[in-house]
């Protein structure tokens, strides 16, 4: 590679990061705010508002995480465990099969 | 394997139950403090993994671990779906709650959560477990 060659792709590495990082920090919100998710112009009618205003009456559990996890989300962690047990079996038969005289 | 030095093997020993100690807060309280079943399954997996590499294979090799711990899988994993199956019985949708849901903040509250990441932690641990009795034991083909 040439030395023109060189310069000319370092310049297109640095213009498109200096496209990408301006791109993602105007459209960024501000430090600490919360982005809403809005449904139409009703800010209270965004979900994540709706769960972390709800979540401590309807499920009654202290970590909104836990009430998201296997409480409004419950098909969603079956599946997470159906995934580890899938994981489990798939290693166990290889193994095991490595594993057995002939 | 063999097992490891002497220092190795007592401060396994002096920390194996504050680890298990460790997973175990962190599973019961998954729905109080950051946490859950996962986390706290890995952690106590990792205790037992501590142990059996500090002390080598040989006194897990005596007792019949493997069977145990697919069972304890098993256990985990129809606890989930009992506890899911429990919410069509009685008539609402499934994994939805059915019990009552307590004082707010209180180790007896919310319902089937805790009882679900129970589940979860026994089976997370028993399929960790799994993994590395089958990844110590496989190539050796003496068990069964």
């Amino acid at each position: 590679m040439g030395k023109v060659q060189r310069i000319l792709s370092l310049g297109m590495v640095v213009i498109v990061g200096v496209l990408l990082i301006s791109a993602v920090s105007l459209t960024m919100p501000d430090f600490g705010s919360f982005p809403r998710r809005q449904i139409g112009e009703n800010v209270e009618s965004a979900i994540g508002q709706q769960i972390l205003e709800n979540a401590p009456e309807q499920t009654g559990a202290a970590n909104v995480v836990t009430s998201v996890v296997w409480g409004y989300r419950g098909y969603d962690t079956l599946g997470e465990a159906t995934v580890l047990f899938t994981a489990v079996v798939g290693v166990v038969m290889v193994f095991r099969a490595v594993g057995r005289p002939e | 394997m063999a097992g490891m030095s002497i220092i190795v093997r007592t401060i396994t020993r002096l920390l194996f139950p504050f680890m298990f100690l460790l997973g175990a807060y962190i599973v019961v309280h998954g729905h109080l403090t950051p946490g859950g079943g996962f986390p706290g399954g890995v952690i106590i997996a990792a205790s037992f993994v501590m142990l059996i590499l500090a002390y080598g294979t040989e006194r897990v090799r005596k007792q019949v671990v493997f069977t145990r711990a697919e069972v304890l899988e098993s256990i985990g994993g129809l606890t989930i779906g009992v506890l899911g199956l429990l919410g069509i019985i009685v008539g609402v949708a499934f994994l939805q709650n059915v019990f009552p849901l307590g004082d707010f903040g209180r180790l007896f509250s919310g319902g089937n959560l805790p009882l679900l990441y129970l589940g979860v932690g026994v089976k997370v641990t028993a399929g960790i477990l799994l993994i590395f009795y089958a990844m110590l034991f496989g190539f050796g083909g003496e068990e069964e």
